[in-house]
């Protein structure tokens, strides 16, 4: 369970919002995806749940205990986090970069090589790029090994900042699915940014909608897709089956209405 | 054997000593330099607020020149030398390996510091987030992510470090520490150009190889190759080894010569050396010293021997004022040092080296001078050339108020310069050594000094208060004493002075010997 109260960032002291007076709860088991435009606060907010930044003011709690009572790196090593921008360490293979919090937190070497394979498996790569270095991989190929080293040490929450962005359609289609799947079986707690609307709505049970820096809507994608009050969310969620009428239209037509 | 290459022959048999301690000063300078480095290249990389000033000390030292430096070195350590004397009852050598070895650190600070902190300070954002994001501790985070990323661009950075250290060792021989440089600063003080070039030919070759095998480790930090780090790493180690095997043993017994500065004092340390080997006793030098230093350094034991000059100890050491008569002078300059400083004074090698002011004969004849009282009735229109000493000292305070000189330009040289100046007329005047054998070479005369305002000069053998009482010392050297005349002096000045047909101050000793040896054996 993730537990957010007014929270609060400003990266210039209090002129610009980054993130303003956010509250949501995600409970134990839940999928909740964040969608929103770029500049939004997506990431931020992420961040400031497993403290890679420190909201001003507000309130954070996992299972009930404040974030702040807990070591920022022990917080950490508990919690997936896949980030935008991957960062994989350069220097070492795709096993290492798989197995560094397993490591860090001390399992044998043997566990650490079973789990690696593991996930390998899991995010749909072939098993001898265990030994490639992060250099020899395309980006999607990167996107994966990120989303296994964020589930290797088998947390119970998740936090997903576009994992599968860099994926072309079909592996991204089956590796939402894939992971959906996981994540129930597993009984995983997962809060996902994602751009794609589309995505949202397939995968999660529940979607947020962030714009500057605030929750602009909050419910099942079944409720903010029914003409929602608010006409930019409205515009966003409705984005889906606009595009979906455009095929239609330039099967039936041969052309589509732009 | 012709005289470049005995030259030759000489610089190679010193070379497995020098590079020996060149290669040690240099390797304890980099490693030292290295660990204090990385500590604050992580605490300016960690605290901003200290990264500026961290930055700004290496780059202060480098702006200092590095000859600077280590003389600078030697006064700090004499002062904390004695402090901890004063403290604990134990006290260190100021001189040689320490004052060169903490000069060469400094130096060795600020590539790697810089290249560091560039290096860990630009990683990737998203790299160092990861590694946070991940559950590393701030320490975890420098061991596994940040330092290895850093280390291709470090290594740049002690590359760069060693071949800059490797090159002012060079400057560590006028602060008493032997390294290639001896062969630069003797060489330079007896114009033996092929002793110069051979010092800068194997310092610049030690900085190559030591520059391509860092190298070699720097592309395998890079390119990840385990086999190019572990080559580089047994070849230095092998190397340090092999350099630093001729330091270990025996040295410790040896009895350590010094020698000032100028071609005399070179012969002399040889001399010494030589006899002192005849007896069975090994021995090292310590050369090119300020004549200040050479002092300090017998009388605090890091030299066993030297020879020094009545004149000079009186005056700069006694602080005396007076010119009394040389056996007045050499009496109580006996006694003076041995109840202040311990030191024995063994006797007189036999010859003089005054300061005495000397002239071109012919422009003397034409000017009509031939006591200094004739001089300084002229000195308004001439030029004085002297060596970089004599105008700081009493001797010219001396001769200034007996004479009243004033001239009309003076400049400083080094000895050897100085001679030539006087011969091109660049200098009218200068300040020359009794016992120079160039005097009668380049046709000088020396003026005569009828008010006493010079004092005598001479060459005393002294030894170290440890050393005093030494028996082996005092039997070896008992037959130098009173058996060196200024003539045979001035030829071994001469043959290592000259322009051409020079030969080495070991081989000048060698051949001073065996004419002081047949001068004994047939009266
Ligand atoms: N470290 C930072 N320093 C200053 N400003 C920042 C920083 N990180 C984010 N911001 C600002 O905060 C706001 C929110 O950024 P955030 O990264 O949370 O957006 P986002 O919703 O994730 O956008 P995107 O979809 O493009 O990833 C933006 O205006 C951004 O410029
Ligand atoms: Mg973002």
């Amino acid at each position: 369970m993730i537990t957010l109260n007014g929270v609060t960032k400003s990266f210039d002291g209090g002129t610009a919002f980054a993130v303003r007076n956010v509250s949501f709860e995600v409970p134990a088991g839940a999928f909740v995806a964040i969608v929103g435009g770029s500049g939004s606060g997506k990431t931020t907010t992420l961040k400031t749940i497993n403290r890679l930044i420190d909201a001003d003011s507000g309130s954070i709690a996992i299972e009930g205990t404040p974030i702040q009572a807990i070591e920022p790196h022990a917080l950490r090593r508990r919690i997936g986090y896949v980030f935008q921008g991957i960062g994989l360490f350069p220097h070492m293979n795709v096993a290492a970069n798989i197995g560094i919090t397993p490591q860090l937190l001390g399992w044998r070497t043997e566990e650490i090589r079973a789990r690696t394979i593991e996930l390998l498996d899991l995010v749909d790569l072939p098993r001898e790029f265990a030994t490639r270095m992060p250099s020899e991989l395309s980006g999607g190929q990167r996107q994966r090994v990120g989303v296994a080293r964020a589930l290797a040490a088998r947390p119970s929450i998740m936090l997903m900042d576009e994992p599968f962005g860099a994926l072309d359609p079909l592996t991204r289609d089956a590796l939402g699915v894939n992971y959906r799947r996981l994540h129930d079986r597993m009984k995983l707690t997962t809060l996902m940014v994602t751009h794609d609307v589309l995505e949202a709505v397939l995968l999660a049970d529940r979607i947020l909608v962030m714009r500057a820096g605030e929750i602009a809507a909050d419910g099942p994608p079944r409720e903010l897709l029914n003409d929602h009050p608010d006409i930019e969310v409205r515009t966003l969620m409705d984005m889906p089956r606009r595009q979906s009428t455009r095929v239609q239209s330039l099967l039936e037509n041969g052309a589509t209405h732009r | 054997m012709t005289s470049e290459a005995s030259a030759w022959t000489a610089a190679w048999r010193l070379l497995p000593e020098y590079v020996s301690e060149h290669v040690v000063l240099s390797a304890c300078a980099l490693a030292l330099g290295l660990l204090i480095s990385l500590p604050l290249t992580v605490l300016a990389v960690r605290c901003p607020r200290v990264r500026w000033p961290v930055l700004a000390f290496a780059s202060v030292i480098q702006t200092i020149p590095s000859l600077a430096l280590l003389a600078l070195f030697y006064p700090l350590l004499l002062a904390l030398s004695a402090l901890t004397q004063k403290l604990w009852g134990t006290s260190f050598s100021a001189l040689g390996f320490l004052p060169s070895l903490l000069a060469l650190t400094l130096y060795s600070m600020l590539p790697i510091i810089r290249n560091g902190v560039t290096a860990i300070v630009n990683l990737p954002a998203p790299i160092v987030e990861a590694a946070r994001g991940v559950g590393m501790t701030d320490a975890q985070r420098l061991w596994r992510i940040e330092l290895p990323l850093a280390t291709p661009m470090l290594m740049a950075g002690v590359r760069t470090a060693a071949v800059w250290v490797i090159g002012a060792a060079t400057l560590s021989t006028p602060v008493g520490q032997t390294s290639l440089g001896n062969y630069i600063f003797s060489g330079l003080q007896v114009e033996n150009w092929v002793s110069v070039l051979f010092g800068c030919l194997a310092a610049a070759l030690l900085a190559l190889i030591v520059d391509q095998l860092l190298g070699l480790i720097e592309s395998g930090t890079a390119r990840r190759s385990p086999l190019r780090i572990v080559l580089g790493v047994s070849i230095l180690v092998v190397g340090f080894a092999f350099a630093a095997l001729p330091r270990i043993g025996g040295s410790a017994t040896a009895y350590v010569i010094g020698a000032k500065n100028f071609s005399e004092q070179y012969i002399l340390a040889d001399l010494i050396a030589q006899r002192l080997g005849q007896a069975g006793h090994a021995s090292t030098q310590k050369t090119g010293l300020g004549s200040v230093i050479a002092f300090r350094a017998l009388s605090r034991d890091e030299l066993d021997v030297y020879v020094d000059y009545s004149g000079t100890l009186w005056a700069n050491v006694m602080r005396r004022t007076d010119t009394p008569a040389r056996e007045v002078v050499l009496k109580e300059l006996t006694v003076w040092l041995e109840r202040e400083h311990g030191i024995a004074l063994l006797g007189s090698l036999g010859f003089e080296n005054a300061y005495a002011l000397a002239m071109r004969r012919d422009r003397a004849e034409a000017l009509g001078i031939r006591t200094i009282d004739d001089l300084a009735r002229q000195a308004g229109a001439l030029q004085m050339g002297s060596d970089l000493e004599f105008f700081e000292r009493p001797e010219w305070q001396a001769l200034q108020t007996a004479y009243g000189l004033t001239f009309a330009g003076r400049r400083q040289f080094q000895p050897t310069f100085m001679y030539k100046a006087v011969r091109d007329g660049e200098v009218d005047v200068i300040s020359a050594f009794s016992s120079d054998g160039r005097i009668a070479a380049d046709n000088l005369i020396v003026l005569e000094d009828p008010r006493q305002a010079i004092l005598p000069y001479d060459a005393v053998v002294l030894l170290s208060p440890r050393r005093a009482k030494d028996p082996a010392l005092h039997h070896a050297l008992a037959s130098l004493i009173g058996a060196v005349d200024i003539e045979s002096m001035r030829e071994a000045n001469l043959e290592v002075d000259r322009e051409v047909g020079k030969i080495p101050p070991a081989e000048a000793a060698t051949r001073l010997d065996s004419r002081l040896r047949n001068a004994t054996l047939s009266p």
